[in-house]
């Protein structure tokens, strides 16, 4: 391997692991949702697309920096998944329906008239946010004078990789720490039990929506320094949230990380070697992949081992 | 402590408990016997306010529960070790104890309630950051058994705690359950292990096909021909 080659590829995992840190945090979103509702939520990347075009507004109208705005997007999606869940989700998913998956039909019609909206408001025309920013870099011969390679880290894609990262810290120390987190996983993995501990399931659901909706919304505030916005943008996301839940197997926080990471990895080698009109076809080809060697998702392969089963 | 007046349940359509009254008295150590599908889970599922009665009244500490929330009864002293154990099996020992304990005064004599727990159950101590799931048997008994103490209840109500553990194992549950109740807890228990259940209950009732058939004290039970014959195997 020549040194350009070393250094192509280097640069490409660098970028994947980035861009996976971001995935994983969408996945998460969705898994947690997954896990305590049992439903695929389909408008998820619509919600995504809530929060950008929310940090687009206070970027051009305000000039709030979208890091910034995630203090407030991340609360108002909060709200607007918790309202869903309450006023939509929940009734239907009380009624018996003829078609069992119409939670999931629902969720997409959510998407669909998110983004309807949304082009209503902002004509589909491509938004972005140019922070002066953007195009900052550092770069490995600054720090290494005699590096054989050249390597560089967009100082955006860092920044919005390292705010993901806190924030899935945070989220794991609240689910692991406080006794309200405790009390979503135990919703999760026994919805009966955790009544007869005393847990408020009902409110469990409501929140974790919520909950899910504000980290796919903190995903967007991150996501829209380095991307640009219109309103079909949600569906494409939807879909790596999806392919994330399914790699990472349903429900499972860790393996929504694992699986975020692999995608963004696999996507940034497939854009680097194939083209970057590859990227879905390799994003299809991790998710058929998954089901077929992986059904239970990457987790299940250590839970084998650990639960002896 | 607990008064069960003539409920009907349902499953949709299905009726499967028909008219059982029954009570639980403050220190006693109540049973509930009968063959696979007699109802008994049931019962104890109306109790805890998971199924509903579709006639008659839940009382407990002289108020009505079968209309209040099922997530409120473990605050008013009303705990279940419900059968098949339920643990959350993704979570340690000791988050399970927690579960336990998430309100009122349970929660704050959380630290000091897990001690009794690991001095009652020494090998949950050395467990406590094991996952549940990956637990034997009879440890996931100990643990359902101490995640139902952590609540600090008044009443606590056992569903088959003996359930698929070995003849000694057994012996250790049904002793915990008579050191509970000495400390202070009231026992409602539901088993087919009948004869080690009736030599500790106080007092047993007899369910069989949704019906209760016959009651009284556990040594009277012990004698009863038809038990004998039914339940004994003698
Ligand atoms: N969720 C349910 N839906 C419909 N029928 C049910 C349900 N749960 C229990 N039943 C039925 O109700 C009857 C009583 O069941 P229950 O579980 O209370 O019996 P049990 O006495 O606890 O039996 P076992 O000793 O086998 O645990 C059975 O006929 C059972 O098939
Ligand atoms: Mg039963």
């Amino acid at each position: 391997m020549t040194s350009v080659q070393l250094e192509v590829l280097l640069q490409t995992l660098i970028s994947g692991l980035l861009l996976g840190g971001l995935y994983a945090l969408i996945g998460i979103g969705m898994t947690l949702i997954m896990g305590v509702m049992k439903i695929i939520n389909l408008a998820h990347g619509e919600l995504m697309m809530v929060a950008m075009y929310i940090a687009y507004v206070l970027f051009s109208s305000f000039h709030i920096d979208p890091y910034l705005s995630i203090l407030i997007a991340a609360p108002a999606l909060f709200g607007l998944g918790v309202l869903l869940q309450k006023y939509l989700i929940n009734p239907v998913l009380k009624v018996e329906a003829i078609i069992p998956e119409n939670q999931v039909i629902l969720t997409v019609g959510i998407g669909m008239v998110l983004a309807n909206i949304a082009t209503i408001i902002f004509s589909s025309d491509y938004k972005t946010t140019p922070v002066e920013y953007a195009t900052k870099a550092w770069y490995l011969s600054d720090y290494w004078r005699e590096s054989p390679i050249e390597l560089s880290l967009s100082m955006p894609w860092s920044v919005s990789f390292c705010v993901a990262l806190v924030i899935t810290a945070s989220l794991w120390f609240f689910l692991t720490k406080t006794d309200m987190g405790k009390s979503i996983r135990a919703t999760a993995q026994d919805k009966d039990a955790a009544l007869l501990m005393g847990v408020n399931v009902e409110r469990m659901r409501v929140f974790t929506f919520g909950l899910g909706s504000a980290l796919v919304g903190s995903a967007g505030c991150l996501f829209i320094p380095i991307y640009y916005l219109y309103p079909d943008l949600g569906g494409q996301f939807t879909l790596i949230a999806f392919v994330i839940t399914i790699l990472g197997g349903l429900g499972s926080t860790v393996g929504a990380i694992v699986g975020g990471l692999i995608l963004g990895v696999f996507e940034s080698l497939t854009a680097t070697y194939a083209g970057m009109g590859w990227a879905p076809v390799g994003r299809f080809m991790i998710f058929v992949a998954a089901l077929i060697f992986v059904p239970g998702g990457i987790m299940s392969l250590f839970k084998k081992r650990r639960l002896g089963k | 402590m607990l008064e069960i007046r003539n409920i009907d349940v349902f499953y949709g359509d299905v009726q499967v408990i028909w008219d059982v009254a029954f009570e639980v008295k403050k220190g006693e150590i109540v049973a509930l016997i009968g063959a696979n599908g007699a109802g008994k889970s049931t019962t104890l599922k109306t109790i805890s306010g998971i199924v509903r009665p579709r006639k008659g009244e839940v009382i407990f500490d002289g108020a009505p529960i079968h209309t209040i929330e099922p997530y409120k009864l473990i605050e008013k002293g009303l705990a279940l070790c419900p059968e098949a154990r339920r643990l959350f099996v993704e979570m340690t020992v000791e988050e399970n104890l927690d579960m336990g304990s998430l309100k009122g005064e349970a929660k704050k004599q959380r630290q000091k309630t897990k001690e009794m727990v690991f001095e009652l159950f020494p090998r949950l101590g050395e467990r406590r950051r094991q996952l549940a799931g990956t637990l034997s048997g009879g440890e996931q008994q100990m643990v359902a058994i101490g995640r139902g103490l952590m609540s600090l209840p008044k009443l606590l109500m056992f569903d088959e705690p003996s359930l698929g553990l070995a003849p000694i194992l057994v012996r250790e549950v049904f002793n915990v359950i008579k050191r509970i109740r000495e400390a202070g807890t009231t026992v409602l228990i539901v088993e087919q292990n009948t004869k080690q259940t009736l030599a500790v209950a106080d007092r047993a009732y007899v369910l069989e096909t949704g019906k209760i058939t016959l009651q009284g004290t556990g040594q009277g039970l012990l004698n009863d021909e038809h038990v004998k014959k039914a339940y004994l195997g003698v």
